[in-house]
């Protein structure tokens, strides 16, 4: 098996003629970086003696003292704590404290970009700057921030309008009143590309028209209705975009919006039930088996949960006295409760609803997944015996066999992960597992020479 | 201000102005509010906000404290408050909380909303429903461009791509055309535009509009940037969707380069504690690796590491007076040196380990496989495989992205396979993901023949029944294909090599992905600035779904000096990743080196937002949900 994926590596490089890049542990280029490393190591001592002029002034966070973030993160640590603590934050963020920073030019925030341009720590007044830009035509918009501008006039036109919306200028719509003024609005807006422009016509189109005619209208103009769409995505007007997506007939995507809302919804109960609503709405015949699945899938979560909930706190059970829980079950996914499963309940008889069989069976979980999510499971355990068991096969006149759904390179690195001994490799009868696995463990271990032994035996009727 | 590498490279412009005007402008609205006060900053605009200002520059205009904005009540006390934020709906709510609760404790403080970079109506609307427009007075700071280095803007706007490419919002284009009108105000107008995609054309038209409104301004000027470029993301999908091997590309996807700084952990710094280093040219170490492939890296740093250790031995035979010198003069430098090489070390051990750990180069396989079209379903088993294995959501998700996008989407078998499989490694709610990513195109079923002609006779229905031409669009991400290989094969993508691609002197962009693949996107923009138009590039640009969005104005040439000339603007409408970056950088090189005294190329790139190639941050959690392209593509996707 190894062999031949080796050969279509090689066989891969050969033919799509750049040079395998490798990143492998032992590739020259690491040992080189390594090498580096020990050079530029052994220079430390005598670097580190002294200042640290250089050396950016961070704080334990790591963001550069003096910098925004970092102040940040102060008021924030410290805005809990108690009334003392917060005297002493005001004292640290008063502009002397600042002042007290050994060398603003030791932040990287301002001062170093700016180097032979302006004085360290200074700034230059807006009109230093103004002076001194070639665009002085820049300057109106500096001087009059755009809240400022009012007009209310009510002669602008459709397009004069839109323009002026453009600009951030506060201009009243009031005087669009037919259907016609309001649509021409509409068009013009659309036709100047300006998304802000465009949504701040349809918040007046929505106002003033009723939805019907209003979804009508945008029923033929696309650009505008996914304005109007995204708008209420955003502000969460939930009901009039289910509403619009009806009147449309966009069914499928009706049904996603209503079943999105389940992500906001904490209590795993009215989580369930919410997503029990779902299960009749108008998805795709896959998309509905999906939901159905989400469905069970919580159903089952929370029996689990609640049930070992119990188990664990009463601390009767080996299992959760040895491995405590780490974290609950509720909303992981069924890869997940699978693995979970296959770790606390392995043995359970298929009619539980915790046994990784009954969790097979429900979900229709492949032969490949459910294998590959055991073997992580009971190797984690250490639990070799069901690991052998896995691959063990009887067919229909009691011969057993063995064999994988998955590959064995995958299965080594598994046990190779959690230290599994070469006897089980041995009792697969995989030479070739068997060869792999030489490959990960240390040079001359006794591993090692337990494999070498174990290969050159001949009482062994290898199956490849 | 070089460029780097580049002895005749053309002065840049002076980028530092736009931070100039940024902080200046800042000032003078906190100055609108006279006296103490407390100020609220958006998590978002943080980072960028420090890269412009710091804190002694707030509190010489009065602001007392600063806070997150966060979902938690305000233990402000001052009696004046000011919010610096987003254009967001869950800011305008946050904030209506806290001046409610004010209002409710019969409290009156003044109250200050800075919108950055604009004011979108909607935030108006909700402050008017929540019964506090009036309360509260609203100002604009049109931070709208940051350089994060001397060849690199970024708008910062990770909502870009999902706003636009996910839900059709147009409200980024007018920001992206006040930016180009701020560029070209303060760096002349730019004698050639070229431009493909819908974002762009519209992004083009609105700054057009704008630059005639205000006529007259840019007039006379002498320009200081020859071609200004525009291109869509959603162009190019493919080159956000690959792992990145250049240096700066696999730092970002291995640590996340956030508004240009990186957090090396103490894995990297080996010592107890993170340090926040910024990335650009400043970092001489940084700069010589940024570009390389990362095999070639090490050879440099252990070449760096043995010069720096031949300069520190040098010491031994020194007399007293030279020893004065050399403290004097060299030890400051060669100490800064030795910083910044074990950082990068470091950096680069970390990203062996990790990469070596999640079977990297598999990977990479895979990803070149679906470039060349060989070996699907081999790929398509590699991917079930990793995604059975639970290994990292997001690389799952790329990795069908990709696979969709080369192969104009799944075979319908593979797709629901693959979903239902993905949806119980990963979570049910994951639906959400999915339909999400089928909306903007990025994995698709494909469509049996007529079911797609129904839709499109039902789309042809509705344009002759209503009003006509104005459905052009409703079915676009379902009617579209992306035509990779056509493509592909087109712009010859896929280089043909005779013997090893030499990564040490590679010959063309495909270095990037280690010789297997050309960025698409740095490709296109290649072939027609060589040709200075569309010419000849119909078929390309029909593959591409352009047809309607290819454009080129050259109506100032004359008036430009050939100097001038030489400099590219290239405007990334959705972000771009460091592999097109360092993709676009070696062009220039090329260029320069083979038209000696033509024009040469050095660009300049901008993006909303700098994408990582295949981690992906902003989409992350499906509970806030964004994305880094492809994680930036990715985040903008998830829900």
């Amino acid at each position: 098996m190894m062999n031949r994926t080796k050969g279509d590596e090689e066989e891969y490089w050969n033919s799509s003629k750049f040079k395998a890049f490798t990143f492998d542990d032992e590739d020259d280029e690491l040992s080189q970086l390594k090498e580096s490393k020990r050079a530029v190591n052994s220079l430390r001592d005598f670097v580190d003696d002294d200042d640290d002029d250089d050396l950016e002034r961070v704080s334990w966070s790591g963001e550069p003292v003096g910098s925004i973030s970092w102040s940040i993160k102060e008021t924030a640590g410290n805005s809990s704590s108690s009334h003392e603590g917060r005297e002493q934050l005001k004292s640290r963020n008063s502009f002397s404290s600042y002042a007290q920073l050994p060398k603003p030019t030791s932040t990287y925030s301002l001062s170093s970009f700016f180097r032979g341009r302006t004085r360290p720590g200074s700034f230059q007044s807006l009109s230093d700057a103004l002076s001194d830009t070639p665009a002085k035509s820049y300057a109106p918009e500096l001087g009059r921030p755009k809240g400022e501008y009012r007009d209310y006039s009510n002669d602008w036109s459709p397009s004069d309008t839109v323009r002026r919306l453009r600009k951030g200028k506060v201009c009243s719509l009031e005087r669009f009143r037919s259907l016609q003024d309001k649509l021409q609005l509409l068009e013009e807006a659309v036709s100047m590309h300006d998304g802000n422009v465009i949504t701040a016509v349809l918040i007046f189109l929505k106002r003033t028209l009723s939805k019907e005619i209003l979804f009508r209208e945008l029923e033929v103009r696309q650009v505008a209705l996914r304005h109007l769409i995204h708008f209420l995505k955003e502000i969460g007007d939930q009901k009039l975009l289910l509403d619009l997506f009806r009147f449309l007939d966009r069914t499928e995507e009706l049904a996603l919006s209503h079943y999105r809302e389940h992500l906001n919804i904490q209590d795993p109960d009215k989580r369930k039930e919410f997503l029990k609503t779902c299960i009749g709405l108008p998805f795709s015949a896959e998309d509905s088996a999906h939901i159905q699945d989400h469905y069970t899938l919580l159903e089952r979560q929370i029996i689990i949960e609640a049930n070992d909930r119990h188990l664990e706190s009463a601390g009767q059970t080996e299992i959760f006295r040895k491995h405590p829980r780490k974290a609950s079950i509720l909303n992981m996914p069924l890869v997940t409760t699978l693995f979970y499963s296959c770790f606390y309940h392995y043995t359970e008889a298929e009619g539980t609803f915790s046994s990784p069989v009954n969790l097979k069976k429900t979900f229709k979980i492949p032969d490949k997944q459910y294998v590959l999510t055991a073997l992580a499971a009971r190797a984690k355990l250490r639990a070799w015996n069901d690991v052998d068991a896995l691959f063990t096969t009887k067919n229909w006149l009691g011969y057993t066999k063995k064999r994988a759904p998955i590959g064995f390179h995958r299965v080594v690195e598994i046990l190779h992960k959690n230290n599994a001994p070469v006897q089980t490799c041995r009792d697969l009868k995989d030479r070739q597992q068997l060869l792999a696995y030489r490959s990960k463990v240390d040079k001359g271990s006794a591993e090692e020479e337990k494999i070498d032994a174990l290969l050159s035996s001949s009482q062994i009727r290898w199956k490849n | 201000m070089a460029f780097p590498h580049r002895p005749d490279a053309p002065e840049l412009p002076d980028f530092s102005m736009l931070k100039r005007l940024a902080r200046d402008q800042l000032i003078y609205l906190l100055e609108q509010l006279p006296g103490k006060k407390d100020l609220f900053i958006e998590a978002d605009l943080m980072s960028p906000l420090d890269r412009i200002a710091n804190v002694s520059i707030l509190k010489q205009h009065e602001v007392d404290k600063l806070y997150k904005v966060e979902n938690k009540p305000a233990l402000s006390s001052s009696e004046q408050l000011c919010f610096l934020v987003r254009p967001r709906i869950k800011n305008m709510r946050y904030i209506a909380s806290l001046v409610n609760a004010d209002k409710l404790a019969g409290r009156t403080r003044k109250y200050k909303v800075i919108f950055s970079p604009q004011k979108f109506y909607a935030c108006e609307m909700v402050l008017e429903e929540e019964g506090i427009y009036g309360d509260v007075s609203c100002d604009e700071w049109a931070f709208s461009l940051l350089p994060l280095d001397v060849d690199l803007l970024s708008m910062e706007l990770p909502e870009f791509f999902r706003d636009y490419f996910l839900e059709g919002d147009q409200r980024w284009i007018n920001t992206v055309a006040q930016a180009l009108h701020l560029l070209s105000t303060l760096y002349g107008p730019f004698p050639n535009c070229y431009g493909i995609g819908r974002c762009a054309k519209m992004a083009y038209e609105l700054w057009r509009n704008l630059e005639e409104e205000e006529d007259g301004e840019t007039k006379g000027r002498r320009p200081e940037i020859g071609h200004i470029f525009l291109l869509d993301r959603d162009v190019d999908f493919v080159t956000a969707l690959c792992s990145q091997v250049v240096y700066e590309g696999l730092v970002d996807d291995t640590f996340r380069i956030k508004c240009g700084s990186v957090d090396f952990g103490p894995e990297v710094t080996s010592s107890d504690k993170s340090l926040k280093v910024l990335l650009n040219a400043e970092d001489k170490v940084f700069n010589e690796i940024r570009n390389e492939h990362f095999s070639n890296v090490f050879g440099f740093l252990s070449q760096k590491a043995r010069n720096l250790q031949a300069q520190y031995d040098r010491r031994r035979g020194m007399d007293i007076k030279q020893m004065k010198n050399f403290v004097s003069q060299e030890l400051k430098g060669l100490k800064q040196e030795h910083r910044l090489l074990s950082l990068h070390i470091g950096a680069c051990e970390s990203i062996m380990k990790k990469k070596t750990k999640q079977d990297f180069q598999e990977l990479i396989k895979t990803e070149h496989a679906l470039l060349e079209g060989f070996n699907i379903r081999e790929s398509t088993s590699y991917i079930e495989e990793h995604i059975d294995r639970q290994v990292s959501p997001i690389e799952s998700l790329r990795l069908m992205c990709l696979l969709s996008i080369t192969e104009n989407g799944l075979i319908p078998k593979d797709y629901r396979s693959l979903k239902t499989q993905y949806l119980q490694s990963y979570g049910p709610e994951h639906l959400l993901t999915f339909s999400n990513l089928r909306r903007a195109g990025l994995l698709t079923e494909q469509a049996p023949g007529d079911t797609l002609t129904a839709v499109e006779s039902k789309v042809s229905k509705l344009v002759t029944d209503k009003a006509a031409g104005k459905i052009t669009d409703a079915f676009s991400s379902l009617a579209k294909r992306s035509n990779f290989r056509a493509i592909s094969k087109k712009l010859n993508l896929i280089p043909r090599v005779d013997g090893e691609y030499d990564l040490k002197v590679p010959r063309d962009m495909a270095y990037v992905f280690s010789g297997a693949y050309v960025p698409l996107s740095c490709r296109i923009i290649e072939q027609v600035l060589e040709r200075r138009s569309w010419q000849g590039l119909d078929e390309v640009v029909r593959l591409l779904n352009c047809s309607d969005f290819a454009f080129t104005d050259m109506t100032k040439e004359d008036k430009a000096s050939s100097e001038s000339l030489r400099l590219i603007l290239v405007v990334f409408l959705g972000g771009c990743t460091f592999s097109e970056i360092s993709a676009l950088r070696f062009l220039g090189r090329e260029k320069g080196k083979r038209e000696q005294k033509g024009e040469n190329w050095p660009a300049l790139y901008m993006g909303n937002k700098v994408l990582a190639g295949c981690s992906g941050s902003c989409l992350q959690s499906q509970h806030s949900g964004r994305p880094r392209q492809a994680d930036h593509l990715r985040l903008g996707v998830r829900d």
